[in-house]
């Protein structure tokens, strides 16, 4: 980046966002903002807030209270201008199963202002990169999962959109389908489309997000790119060390010092170090023998659960 | 994976418009945009649709104008004093129509709001809830309109039309559909399954339909409960549309002006109450 031009005013800023309904607080008073061009992730346990603050900003859901400000516009205000600039993938496809593919894109262009030839001309194009060009006429309900959601987002790109938000877009589909989705986006990226998006899924955050903020309980509780949050939240390498069972629970501390942070699970022992094989070689030398012993990179999987808990929220 | 190239994945970059350079849209394209949605829909239907529209009328002309209505006449009570057909008509194109009107207000709005979820996609665009909630009931209108034109039509091939006066009964349909249909919308964005449908249907469309005066007058009720019939929206429709159709309407002009105004008042209230419901539902 460079020292001299001043960084572009951010495409969505949020100060002090707040979602409630009655008394519930959905999201509590969060900051952020996302550049121009930027793909920008909100990961987070169910019930977090994410969706609630994507709604907020796809301009559906009125601000309970803060700022939110795109494209240099106030959503309480200018709801359906900024609506016009964006592209929405939500998290329940909400295709039209009445009607064919083609016509899906077709009308949703013409919510857009477009012509009818404008329209049909985008919704071959989509087709094409949707690669959905021989399902045309085809009615929506038969589709399997990964070409809804490929219809789902180049629906949500008939209007050339600045931004794209999408919410949990991988969620069910096979690893065929994610891939070819993650793709898709990534040429969106590369056109300078930018994406928000929300998910569970850590490779997909490591993937697509520049930067990325993970919410529990309403709030923002980390920020910064994947590899800074694993910099920051984890170590380097986690050694993963199984015992035979019932060996595990007599431990008694006998780990203490082999690494920067240990962690135990049920049914393993986590060490978290910037040398994973040294940790397993010290555990070795105060006599311990484990089961199986398994040293890996560190992943934003390790940061989301030391933020967010490893207890189940539904 | 073989790759599709197309302008999409490397065309130019796309600039983001902000602030005062953000376009807006006109309502009434908006409007309009959600009525066009409901003409895509109906393209793939219309065909059974328009054949019922005929089949419908000509089943209950047969059964209630023909056979009963054969055998009212030939009782000679002297109650009516045109052929029992003639009254029958106009009252069951509206009741036929207020009907179709109720149910296209019950099913479709549960299913943008809750099993396609077509709304929430609607929504999703510059459209507006109110241009959402017009697309839908414009739709309810045209269709009413349809349905009461085709029935006037069959009314006529059967020989059932006292008059050419009978095609006012084909409007008289549409705001009584209104009236309807308004209400019944507005109440269904606040319902999530076909529970509260059904009761609609028990407890309300299928006795109007019944004691609304369209298969006898008004006027075979007790005198005691008679005055219920003004609190029959359908009562207004069906006795409006027969007044005009059989030329009566000098009898009572001002009981024919207060038809309108209730049904007019109901259809306005109605409906606004759904834009309004419309919008809360989905600005949430």
């Amino acid at each position: 980046m460079s020292d001299i031009a001043p960084p572009p005013p951010p495409l969505i800023h949020a100060r002090g966002l707040t979602k409630r309904f009655g008394e519930f607080t959905a999201v509590d008073g969060i900051d952020f903002d996302v550049a121009p061009g930027e793909s920008f992730g909100f990961l987070g346990p169910n019930g977090a807030g994410k969706t609630s603050t994507m709604r907020m900003v796809a301009c559906v859901s009125p601000v309970t209270s803060g700022t939110l400000r795109i494209l240099d516009l106030e959503p309480n205000a200018d709801g359906a201008r900024i609506r016009g600039q964006l592209g929405v993938v939500p998290q329940q496809d909400t295709l039209d199963t009445e009607l064919s593919v083609k016509d899906n894109l077709v009308i949703y262009g013409r919510y857009f202002g477009l012509s009818r030839k404008e329209a049909a001309r985008r919704g071959d194009e989509l087709l094409e990169f949707a690669q959905l060009t021989e399902r045309a006429n085809d009615k929506v309900e038969p589709l399997s999962g990964g070409m809804k959601r490929r219809l789902t987002i180049a629906r949500a790109l008939i209007n050339e959109p600045s931004i794209l938000l999408l919410d949990e877009p991988t969620t069910g589909l096979d690893p065929q389908a994610r891939h070819l989705l993650w793709e898709r986006l990534y040429r969106l990226k590369q056109r300078g489309v930018t994406l928000v998006l929300t998910t569970h899924y850590m490779d997909e955050a490591e993937q697509l997000c520049d930067r990325l903020v993970v919410m529990d309980k309403a709030r923002i509780v980390a920020e910064g790119s994947p590899r800074t949050l694993i910099e920051q939240y984890s170590t380097r390498e986690v050694t993963e060390l199984r015992f035979p069972v019932g060996v595990q629970e007599t431990l008694d501390g006998q780990l203490d010092g082999v690494g920067d942070r240990i962690e135990y699970l049920p049914d393993r022992v986590l060490v978290y170090s910037d040398d994973g094989e040294a940790a397993a070689a010290a555990a070795h030398d105060r006599g311990l023998q484990p089961e199986t012993v398994l040293v890996r990179r560190s992943s934003l999987e390790d940061v989301f659960l030391r933020l967010t808990g490893r207890s189940l929220v539904d | 994976m073989a790759v599709a190239q197309t302008s999409l994945g490397a065309g130019p970059p796309i600039a983001p418009l902000t602030g005062d350079r953000v376009p807006r849209q006109s309502s009434v394209r908006n409007a309009l945009a959600a009525y066009e949605h409901q003409f895509l829909l109906y393209r793939r239907t219309w065909r059974g649709s328009i054949f019922g529209s005929f089949a419908q009328p000509v089943l209950f002309l047969v059964a209630m104008g023909i056979g009963l209505g054969g055998f009212v006449d030939q009782s000679g009570s002297g109650a009516i004093d045109v052929p029992y057909i003639e009254f029958l008509a106009p009252a069951l194109l509206v009741s036929t129509v207020m009907q179709g009107s109720s149910f296209e207000a019950t099913f479709p709005v549960l299913g943008g709001f809750h099993w396609n979820r077509r709304y929430h996609a609607m929504y999703a665009t510059p459209l507006s809830p109110y241009a959402i909630a017009f697309g839908q009931i414009a739709w309810i209108a045209t269709r009413a309109t349809m349905v009461g034109a085709i029935f006037c039509a069959v009314i006529v091939a059967f020989g059932a039309a006292g008059s050419p006066a009978i095609v006012f009964a084909i409007p008289v349909g549409t705001l009584t559909a209104l009236a309807f249909a308004g209400p019944i919308a507005a109440y269904m964005t606040t319902q999530h399954d076909t529970t509260a449908f059904n009761s609609i249907w028990r407890f309300g469309i299928t006795p109007l339909f019944l004691f609304s005066g369209t298969f006898f007058p008004i006027e075979q009720l007790p005198e005691q409960i008679r005055w219920i019939a003004w609190l029959l929206p359908l009562w207004h429709g069906v006795d409006l549309a027969r007044a005009l159709s059989l030329g009566t309407v000098g009898d009572a002009p001002l009981v024919q002006l207060a038809h309108v105004v209730i049904l007019t008042t109901m259809s306005v209230v109605g409906v606004y109450a759904m834009f309004v419901m419309y919008r809360r539902q989905l600005a949430k």
